[in-house]
């Protein structure tokens, strides 16, 4: 299967394959009034095993949070003028911030307004997050 | 420069220690501490009914010698209109020097903190932390028993939602040679993730049973708890569970000569009124400590938010 290539935008390679629905979703990508490809199950030339792929075709601003939080070890391929420019691998981040909300009903986020949803790594072997406020476990 | 303390864990074992050797000078020479708040105010918002918490704060600043302003019920307070706990502490912080605050959510106490311009202690943030009882524990065992090491210490009742069971766990882990026993009924047992993220983690020594009795003669320490019904959904599963586990005077003939009885108070029935006289019951004492403690955390706080 055959995407045309793009000549200023963003490529996120090496998704773990099923786990591209779920970027496109928590980048509000269904929100943008550009082209975007989603490829799932592509073939991995890394390991040939199987990928899913997004491709933007605008260079818009990326929330490596959202990308680092779902699937570490992606990359993200910034093209200009069908070029690559930069190809940078996401790792984990130390904090998401308004990226997934808690869903302990005891917790102050679930009444507080104007309040941000943070969480923080507190395993980063195990890719365990905890909220800030009141430290309950994200199920990934 | 102003500091908060929402978990027992925001506290070095080196300040642990300082607060310790405070209160035990406070304890010594009370007359040098009659007027070392002066001028100061402490506002103690209680969102979450606790009589015993926010009395031993209030006694705490008086001995210092400062002033105390108090919300004892949030269905007379601004909250009630719907003002979030940031602007509260936000405004708060315009009247007083510090605060102690309870409120039912989890992480309620963060946020004020994030907020408040003043110094913010956590008394109780649901079921989640609630430091200075955790203090109040560290002294009653350091001065019962000598040293935080070397200690088979029996948590026993609701490990699932008691906050103060999963303080006295971090707070204690930190030391050598400690060992944990666990004794609770089925659904009420301590939290996977405490056992794996602080027990297992370090390696510290810990067995799990449902019996009292069996586990009571090995213990230095016995820390008992209330089955508190405010931290149910289902009052079903409450009435089911409140009656586990009940310390009664010929429970104990089977302890150790020098067992420490512990239990934050309230309690209901889980400890018998005949273990009162006994002299291993620490449970009075514990209040007392708790004061002490909160006097010293008051203090250290101000003098850094003066610096």
């Amino acid at each position: 299967m055959n995407i045309d290539a793009i000549q200023n935008g963003i490529v996120i390679d090496h998704i773990t394959a099923g786990r591209g629905m779920r970027i496109y979703e928590l980048l509000g990508l269904d929100a943008l009034d550009v082209s975007v490809a989603i490829i799932k199950n592509a073939v991995s030339h890394r390991d040939g095993g199987k990928k899913d792929i997004i491709k933007i075709d605008s260079d818009i601003a990326i929330n490596f949070d959202v990308l680092g939080f779902v699937d570490p070890g992606v990359t993200v391929n910034i093209i200009r003028n069908g070029q690559l420019v930069e190809k940078r691998r996401i790792d984990m981040p130390e904090r998401l911030v308004n990226v997934i909300r808690c869903k302990n009903p005891r917790c102050i986020t679930s009444v507080e307004r104007s309040i941000d949803h943070v969480f923080k790594l507190t395993d980063r072997k195990n890719m365990v997050y905890r909220c800030l406020y009141c430290e309950t476990k994200v199920a990934q | 420069m102003k500091r908060s303390v929402i978990d027992i864990l925001d506290l070095s074992t080196e300040e642990i220690e300082s607060l310790i050797a405070t209160a035990q000078d406070i304890i010594a020479r009370p007359a040098e501490y009659a007027h070392a708040c002066a001028g100061k105010k402490l506002a103690t918002l209680f969102f979450e009914p606790s009589t015993r918490t926010r009395l031993s704060f209030e006694a705490a600043m008086y001995e210092l010698g400062g002033n105390v302003l108090s919300v004892t019920d949030a269905a007379t307070s601004s909250a009630s209109k719907g003002e979030s706990v940031a602007d509260t502490a936000r405004t708060v912080s315009c009247y007083a020097d510090i605060i102690a605050m309870r409120h039912p959510k989890e992480g309620a106490a963060l946020v004020a903190a994030n907020a408040a311009s003043i110094p913010v202690i956590n008394a109780g943030d649901g079921g989640h932390c609630h430091p200075t009882q955790t203090m109040a524990d560290l002294l009653t065992i350091r001065r019962e028993k000598g040293a935080f090491s070397g200690l088979t210490i029996g948590l026993c009742g609701d490990l699932k939602f008691g906050r103060t069971v999963h303080s006295l766990i971090n707070a204690m882990a930190r030391y050598p040679d400690n060992k944990f026993v666990l004794i609770s009924p089925e659904e009420l047992k301590l939290p996977s993730y405490v056992k794996k993220d602080v027990l297992q983690e370090k390696g510290i020594p810990y067995e799990q049973t449902t019996s009292l009795e069996a586990a009571l003669p090995q213990l230095d320490v016995l820390y008992m708890t209330r089955v508190q019904r405010e931290r149910f959904f289902n009052e079903e599963d409450y009435l089911r569970l409140k009656d586990s586990y009940i310390l009664d005077a010929a429970k104990l003939k089977a302890a150790k000569g020098d067992l420490c009885v512990m239990h934050p108070l309230p309690r209901v029935n889980e400890i018998a009124t005949d273990v009162d006289a006994d002299p291993r019951a620490c449970y009075f004492k514990q209040v007392l400590n708790g004061k002490y403690m909160r006097m010293a955390l008051i203090l250290k706080l101000l003098k850094e938010a003066a610096q």
